[in-house]
């Protein structure tokens, strides 16, 4: 789960990392009064989960509440990549001396944690580290023993840190290990770190990545999970408990198994068609849960026809089946589904269907064959959907 | 010959009650002929269960059985201190098929693993184990769809793409030495690269297939592993081309794989490495008929 700035500075301030004051704004009452809070001069910045809202103006400074008011009502409500702009982080302005760069993450194929320390912080980082990969200090982190301020200390001299900022520096990078170690992120970045022309060093940036997988040692994480998605289709679908991200085609997908659901997406394209979504129903594709998928497919404008691809392992095929008959008297459906039915009790799960083919609910016997018919169900326009919107 | 597991494996399932994963899992492996040996539960230690003498601990189940595996399904919350119990209990293979195990608790376990108990080698997370068709069964794969006597190795990173290719090459009468699911968490105990090594030192493997996905370098790593150190022909197929370019994880992700973790880069780098890559399970499976055919 990837957050907000303001949720990741929140999360650096229970580690003790320094950030600036500042409060969240979702108008430009709230932005004027964060900032008097603050104390002029102020920076307004547009709450995104996507990166280069800077460029995008999305990030602008004020001197006095006039200005805030004014900045807080350009940026609110602004598209920036395809984000609209819904509540602004409103911090004192640092006067910045130096920015750094840095970052845990983990390090797949060392199967270890890694820190990256780069005294060339701010937007161009990823440039950095491509022209210039010798200007990032990387240390390996042994996930038992952790990092102790010694070797963060000799972290900050590699990266070559100005002196006046090391030994602070030293003490928030343990305490960066330290939120991404005891708060299960899957990143805890900083980027700029920066020394101000008074010598302090503190983040004026934070972007946290939390592992979902440890949610439930996390209750603190719930206001969080409240604010992860804002496509529609995304937040239906978690609320009902799905696997699932939103695409831009027309082919509704449902899938079991990760891999599987890639896979259908994959095969989809090659045939020519663009898939609507990725569904993930995972183990227990029964009823209920086949029909929340259907719900969610269904309540997305641009699908004109599903893809049912159901593989099963320990799943029984009759089960899927049993699930398919059932959600198919539970939701009144807008697109045909193609189905493709395979693996444990595939016979059985087919002759339970059988009865209940039509022109809207057919099934093939490959993968293949399955993704052509759904896509060209999808280009026919056979959907209600498509004809609605003729 | 099969890999990592055979017909003289035995299996201690660890977290055994009348309503438990691992007893369900457990007797299915045994109705497909794994000798499961025993189960474990600290609250039942001396009972029975469907003829699974219970332990309270793998220490005692060990000794008392001499089992070898430990099959481990217990909820994400318990499952590193279970790993680490079969560890120190002298087990040799663990599987642990457990979905939803925190990132930072598997990269701890694996760095013990490696510190402590390095004669043991973990399968997964989050995978659905292993088969040696017609001998051994640890984990979740349905026994029904795979076929005994070989020639050809699994070695694949999804769950239900391993039953896919499982599925293509027995209906086309080809069978397997053994298939190996190593999951697609971030820290997996064995990866691409052991399964790849103990198959071609197989005299039964004649053909490998890999099926991987997006995310992380492990097909790339295993690409190098081919070109240097593999002479069997290696089936590819990679999951996830038009998947959505999954969470950018800041500029650390950036930093770190560069343009590594695209399904194309991983599908370049295993043809490049002289591995046939094959654009969907279908065709891998087609594939691997053909060449399974040319070998005799």
């Amino acid at each position: 789960m990837d957050l907000y700035e303001y949720q990741g500075k929140q999360v650096f301030a229970r580690f003790g990392i320094p950030t600036s004051p500042g409060g969240v704004a979702d108008s430009p009452d709230e932005a004027v009064a964060a900032a008097d809070a603050a104390g002029y001069p102020v920076v307004l910045k547009a709450q995104v989960k996507v990166g280069g809202r800077g460029k995008a103006g999305g990030i602008k400074l004020a001197s006095d509440a006039a200005e805030a008011r004014r900045c807080a009502g350009e940026i609110l409500g602004m598209d920036i990549k395809g984000h609209t702009v819904r509540r602004l982080w409103v911090e004192h302005a640092s006067d910045i001396a130096r920015e750094y760069y840095a970052s845990f993450t983990l390090d797949r194929p060392a199967k270890s944690h890694l820190g990256m320390l780069s005294a060339e912080g701010g937007v161009e980082i990823e440039e950095v580290a491509a022209t210039n990969p010798g200007a990032i200090a990387r240390i390996h982190v042994d996930p038992i023993g952790g990092l102790d301020l010694e070797t963060a200390r000799r972290w900050v001299a590699d990266a070559g840190l100005d002196e006046e900022a090391r030994a602070q520096a030293a003490e928030v990078l343990v305490s960066l290990y330290r939120c991404y170690d005891e708060g299960d992120c899957d990143l805890a970045e900083i980027n700029p770190l920066v020394l101000t022309t008074d010598g302090r060093v503190h983040a004026l940036d934070a972007k946290v990545t939390l592992d979902d997988n440890a949610r439930f040692r996390h209750p603190e994480w719930e206001e969080y999970a409240a604010t992860e998605t804002e496509d529609p289709r995304e937040v239906m679908a978690k609320a009902k408990g799905l696997n699932y991200i939103g695409l831009t085609g027309d082919v509704g997908i449902i899938a079991n198994g990760a891999g599987l659901a890639m896979s259908t997406c994959d095969v989809v394209n090659q045939v020519g068609g663009r898939p609507a979504n990725f569904l993930d129903i995972g183990g227990g594709a029964n009823a209920d849960v086949m029909s929340a998928a259907l719900e969610v497919i269904n309540a997305d404008p641009s699908v004109r026809s599903i893809f049912v691809n159901i593989f099963g392992g320990i799943t029984r095929v009759d089960e899927v089946a049993k699930g398919v008959i059932e959600a198919l008297r539970r939701v009144d459906l807008r697109s045909p589904i193609v189905l493709r039915l395979d693996g444990t009790n595939a016979e059985e799960g087919r002759a339970l269907l059988h009865p209940h083919l039509s022109e809207r609910l057919t099934a093939e016997p490959t993968m293949l064959e399955a993704a052509r018919r759904a896509v060209a169900m999808a280009g026919a326009g056979a959907g209600r959907g498509a004809e609605e919107r003729a | 010959m099969s890999i990592f597991v055979d017909e003289t494996t035995t299996v201690v399932v660890q977290g055994v009650s009348p309503t438990s994963q691992g007893l369900y899992h457990g007797l299915r492996n045994r109705a497909y002929g794994t000798k499961v040996v025993a189960g474990t539960n600290p609250k039942r230690g001396g009972e029975e269960i469907e003829g699974i003498p219970v332990f309270a601990t793998v220490a005692e189940a060990v000794e008392a059985t001499g089992a070898t595996a430990s099959f481990i399904s217990v909820p994400p919350p318990f499952a590193a201190a279970a790993i680490i119990e079969a560890a120190e209990a002298g087990i040799a293979f663990i599987v642990c098929i457990t979905e939803g195990i925190p990132a930072h608790d598997e990269a701890r376990t694996y760095a013990r693993l490696v510190a402590e108990h390095p004669g043991t080698r973990l399968l997964g997370p989050n995978c659905p184990g292993i088969i040696s068709p017609g001998r051994c069964n640890i984990g979740i794969t349905s026994g029904d769809i795979a076929l005994a006597g070989g020639p050809v190795g699994i070695v694949s990173r999804s769950g239900t793409l391993t039953y896919q290719a499982l599925h293509e090459l027995s209906q086309q009468g080809i069978g397997q030495t053994t298939c190996v699911g190593i999951g697609g968490d971030p820290v997996p105990g064995t990866n691409f690269i052991d399964c790849l090594a103990a198959f071609q030192e197989d005299p039964d493997t004649k053909a490998v297939m890999l099926i991987g996905e997006i995310g992380g370098s492990e097909e790339e790593r295993a690409a190098e592993y081919i070109a240097g150190n593999v002479t069997k022909p290696v089936v590819c197929y990679i999951a996830g081309v038009t998947a959505p370019p999954g969470r950018k994880m800041g500029h650390a992700g950036a930093i770190i794989s560069g343009s590594k973790g695209t399904a194309q880069a991983k599908m370049q780098a295993l043809a490049d490495a002289g591995a046939l890559v094959a654009q969907n399970p279908t065709e891998a499976g087609v594939r691997m008929v053909e060449i399974v055919k040319e070998l005799g």
